[in-house]
């Protein structure tokens, strides 16, 4: 079995998060980076079908330069090659955008499968993996809970809300965009570490590809403005039922 | 004053050399920082981090206890993922990675005391003699089973009345007639380990000669005593081990007979320099500890973090971690370096890391000296930030508190280290290894020009650590002169030269990385700022007891105007530095360069 992980570098959950001064994008000085963590489930999954089915996992990461560190992470882990897309530094891409360089980058490979986060941890659009089966013609399902191969098809579960969950059959090759938390990560061991130099991992100049890229852009990042505004509510349930209805309907005019 | 008389100690371009700094400035590109770790490095610190954050630490209340079975079942575990045996080469089961490597691993394990002695105890001092002195017999028997964590060791020198002065150890090591096994009689003390076991490696007397032994836990005649009840690190294991007429078969000789001392002080030089990490690991967990709590305490209707007395310590326990972590990697970095690419296949490899080591067996010392005196302020500062809550078991600070203390005793105390430093100067300047007596003559020379009594200006931190190195040879001049050999007899006066040296050199390691770090660095021109303050300070108070007790009368006074001159520096706003680096520090929630 060819499986394909996207992956992504995002800034560290525990960094100290400050938008930049232009008012697009973060301040990068003080930002450490990791693997994207839904990505890192993803990658897991795959890790754990080659360990039961055989078969090869490559590691694809569009991002600037040093995102070839989680590259080399995912190959410490036990990924056996990596295609890095390289953008400049300060490169923010739209959803469509990455698809068309990730399908750049798997269009010749023939997987059986692609895996994906369920969505980035700083941008959040959770539309990379299902644009990018559009492009390729591939089935594709979302929050992905366990992954079963079947005779040349999948089975999968997809969280629903409220504790419902949905079994989907779908044939392959298919784009699966994983939810996080689904198993236990595996360490890079220090082998792991010293091998994953040894390993192949290709890098290709997004900008060399003539894609037509990053339509959308960001217009302004900004902080939450706090506003106190919370109200108690007092009374019997009925009649606190009532008025918040009342205060949601014509109020926040959200129902 | 700083340009008047610097060129005692900006002269050409050697190798580094040991002891080498006191004769020539550094510059940044050539001092090794945190920041110089490669990719690798930093892919290995994680996993160390990781596997702190999801097995160390939730089971650290039951390491304290000394739950039975806990601590080596996650040495074993540690063992799985190579945080044993990182520089064990790879035919023996190791991962054959460089000492750097493994320094980022003792530091990522570092935070926990207890742990931190198992696994030292453990992959340093436990093996590290075999790896290096061990036959190829001898290896191939024991060294896969140390990497992976089937066999846990132990280092067994010091005795009841042997510590510091290892050489006075009584256990004895006799050849049988048939000459093939020694018998062992005696009793070892204070080992760390002892209680878990399975290989240690003994140094007992040959014909009144230190020589070391591996001695296997299930020999015959091996007894561990009881658990000591110790002050901190509670939840490691320290116990005697006595020898009661143990045969070990002469295969398990470590090294030529009466050559143990050579064993015993390299490896003791090694473990010197690895305190530095595994300390600057605790302290940064301690002040993220306290961080955190001094932003949720309040007191006086606001968080604590906002009184100017708190962010004072936060902002001290920084710098001076700041200093601890740079010196420590710098020393790291000339020893690597010096011991060049690590390739076990060569057979020369392992003699060239201990070469190297020796080399800067004076700087290791001071990373030894500097380091656990870092961790001890920091400890108690952070007791002392969380007020009566400090005090209590439920408070990590508590216990970083009672555990820091011990690493001022163990891998030679802070009294034996000083006094090797300045001794081990001396020794290397009468067999014209340093120029010691070029520069002390030039400096005097130059304290003699009139013209270089023009002072003034504003000298950066820098210069203040050059400055710092010339009150070291000036301390050397008029120390020799007063007593000649006899120096050393004077221990105060050794010490305090040590520390002068100690301070000029961990400076100088902060200015190096600072200049390095450029834009990078948030908080470490302040740290630098901070610390250069702190071990001016220090360096004129030890100096003066020095020349007091070196000189009388008029010549006093006159030596007490040149310190004072070498000394003179302008005090920066140290306050309002304080205040910003603590503002940082607390909105980063952690440790920050
Ligand atoms: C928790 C713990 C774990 C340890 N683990 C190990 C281990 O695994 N293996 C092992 O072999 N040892 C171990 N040790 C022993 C440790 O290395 C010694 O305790 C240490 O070397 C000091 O020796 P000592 O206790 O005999 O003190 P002493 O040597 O008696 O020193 C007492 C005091 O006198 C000072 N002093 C001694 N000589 C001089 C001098 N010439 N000039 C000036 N001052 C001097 C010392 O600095 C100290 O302040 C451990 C100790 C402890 C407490």
């Amino acid at each position: 079995m060819k499986i394909i992980v996207s992956v992504k570098q995002v800034p560290a959950r525990d960094s100290n998060l400050r938008v930049a001064s232009g008012g697009k994008w973060l301040d990068d000085s003080d930002l450490s980076y990791e693997i994207n963590e839904p990505d890192a489930f993803a990658l897991e999954e795959a890790l754990q079908l080659k360990d039961a089915q055989g078969g090869e996992v490559v590691v694809v990461c569009a991002g600037p330069e040093r995102a070839g560190s989680t590259i080399r992470e995912a190959l410490a882990k036990g990924a056996d090659r990596g295609i890095h897309l390289v953008l400049p530094e300060d490169a923010v891409l739209d959803a469509l955008s990455t698809a068309r360089l990730l399908r750049h980058a798997v269009k010749n490979e023939a997987p059986d499968l692609i895996l994906t986060g369920l969505q980035s941890d700083d941008l959040g659009y959770g539309q990379t993996g299902v644009v990018l089966a559009e492009l390729l013609g591939y089935a594709h399902a979302t929050i992905i809970m366990q992954v079963e191969v079947l005779d040349g098809a999948l089975r999968v579960k997809r969280e629903l809300e409220d504790g419902w969950f949905q079994y989907v059959t779908l044939p392959m090759p298919a784009v699966l965009a994983i939810q996080s938390g689904i198993k236990k990560l595996r360490y890079a061991t220090l082998m792991g570490i010293k091998r994953a130099k040894m390993k192949p991992v290709e890098t290709i100049l997004a900008a060399s590809l003539g894609l037509e890229l990053g339509r959308a852009a960001i217009e302004r990042v900004y902080l939450p403005a706090r506003s106190k505004q919370s109200q108690i509510l007092t009374g019997a349930p009925e009649q606190v039922a009532a008025q918040l209805v009342e205060k949601l309907k014509f109020e926040a005019r959200v129902l | 004053m700083a340009t008047t008389i610097a060129d005692t100690t900006t002269a050409g371009r050697a190798p580094a050399q040991g002891a080498g700094f006191l004769f020539r400035a550094a510059a940044p590109e050539e001092v090794f920082t945190p920041e110089d770790l490669s990719e690798e490095q930093r892919a290995i610190a994680k996993t160390a981090d990781e596997f702190w954050q999801s097995e160390v630490a939730p089971k650290l209340e039951a390491i304290q206890h000394q739950a039975p079975g806990v601590a080596t079942a996650l040495l074993r575990r540690a063992a799985e993922l190579g945080l044993t045996s990182v520089v064990i080469p790879e035919e023996y089961g190791g991962m054959g990675l460089d000492f750097t490597s493994a320094a980022v691993v003792t530091e990522a394990l570092g935070r926990d005391g207890s742990f931190a002695a198992w696994l030292g105890a453990h992959s340093g001092i436990g093996t590290l003699p075999l790896l290096f002195f061990g036959t190829e017999d001898q290896k191939q028997r024991y060294l896969p089973k140390l990497a992976s964590g089937e066999m846990i060791a132990a280092y067994c020198l010091s005795e009841a009345h042997a510590g510091s002065d290892a050489l006075a150890a009584r256990t004895t090591a006799v050849l049988t007639e048939d000459g093939r096994h020694y018998r062992l009689n005696g009793q070892k003390m204070w080992i760390t380990n002892g209680g878990a076991a399975d290989l240690y490696t003994v140094f007992a007397k040959v014909n009144e000669k230190l020589t070391a032994f591996l001695v296997e836990r299930r020999f015959p005649g091996v007894k561990q005593g009881a658990e000591e009840k110790k002050m901190g690190i509670k939840g490691s294991s320290t116990c005697a081990i006595y020898l009661d007429n143990v045969l070990v078969p002469v295969e398990n000789r470590l090294g030529e007979p009466g050559r143990g001392h050579v064993i015993a002080f390299n490896i003791l030089n090694l473990g010197r320099l690895t305190l530095g990490p595994g300390t600057v690991g605790s302290a940064k967990a301690v002040l993220a500890a306290s961080l955190g709590y001094a932003k949720e305490r309040v007191a006086f209707g606001k968080p604590i973090a906002g009184f100017g007395l708190i962010q004072h310590k936060l902002a001290e326990m920084a710098a001076r971690t700041f200093a601890s972590e740079s010196v420590s990697y710098r020393v790291e970095g000339m020893v690597t370096k010096a011991a060049g690419e690590l390739d076990w296949r060569d057979p020369a490899a392992g003699s060239r890391v201990l070469k190297a080591a020796e080399e800067f067996a004076i700087e290791c010392s001071f990373v030894k000296v500097f380091a656990s005196e870092v961790l001890d302020y920091v400890v108690d500062e952070g007791v002392q930030i969380h007020g009566g809550y400090g005090y209590h078991q439920d408070y990590l600070v508590e216990r970083a508190y009672r555990d820091s203390r011990i690493n001022r005793i163990f891998e030679g105390t802070n009294e034996i280290n000083r006094l090797l430093a300045t001794g081990m100067l001396l020794k290397r300047a009468q067999k014209n290894q340093i120029p010691l007596l070029e520069a002390v003559k030039k400096l005097q020379a130059q304290l003699l020009d009139p013209l270089s009594t023009a002072g003034g200006g504003k000298p950066a931190e820098g210069a203040l650590a050059e400055q710092a190195k010339k009150v070291a040879l000036f301390l050397l001049g008029i120390s020799y002169m007063q007593f000649g050999p006899a120096i050393e007899q004077q221990q105060e006066v050794l010490a305090a030269i040590s520390d002068v040296m100690m301070y000029a050199f961990v400076l100088e390691s902060c200015v190096a990385r600072t200049a390095k770090l450029g834009v990078r660095g948030r908080n470490a021109a302040a740290y630098t700022t901070l610390f250069a303050h702190q071990a001016m300070n220090e360096v004129e108070r030890v100096a003066a007891e020095a020349v007091a007790v070196c000189s009388e009368g008029d010549t006093r006074r006159t030596n007490l105007a040149v310190l004072r001159k070498l000394t003179r520096r302008e005090v920066a706003d140290v306050v309002t530095l304080r205040r910003e680096a603590a503002k940082r520090l607390v909105e980063h929630g952690k440790y920050l360069v």
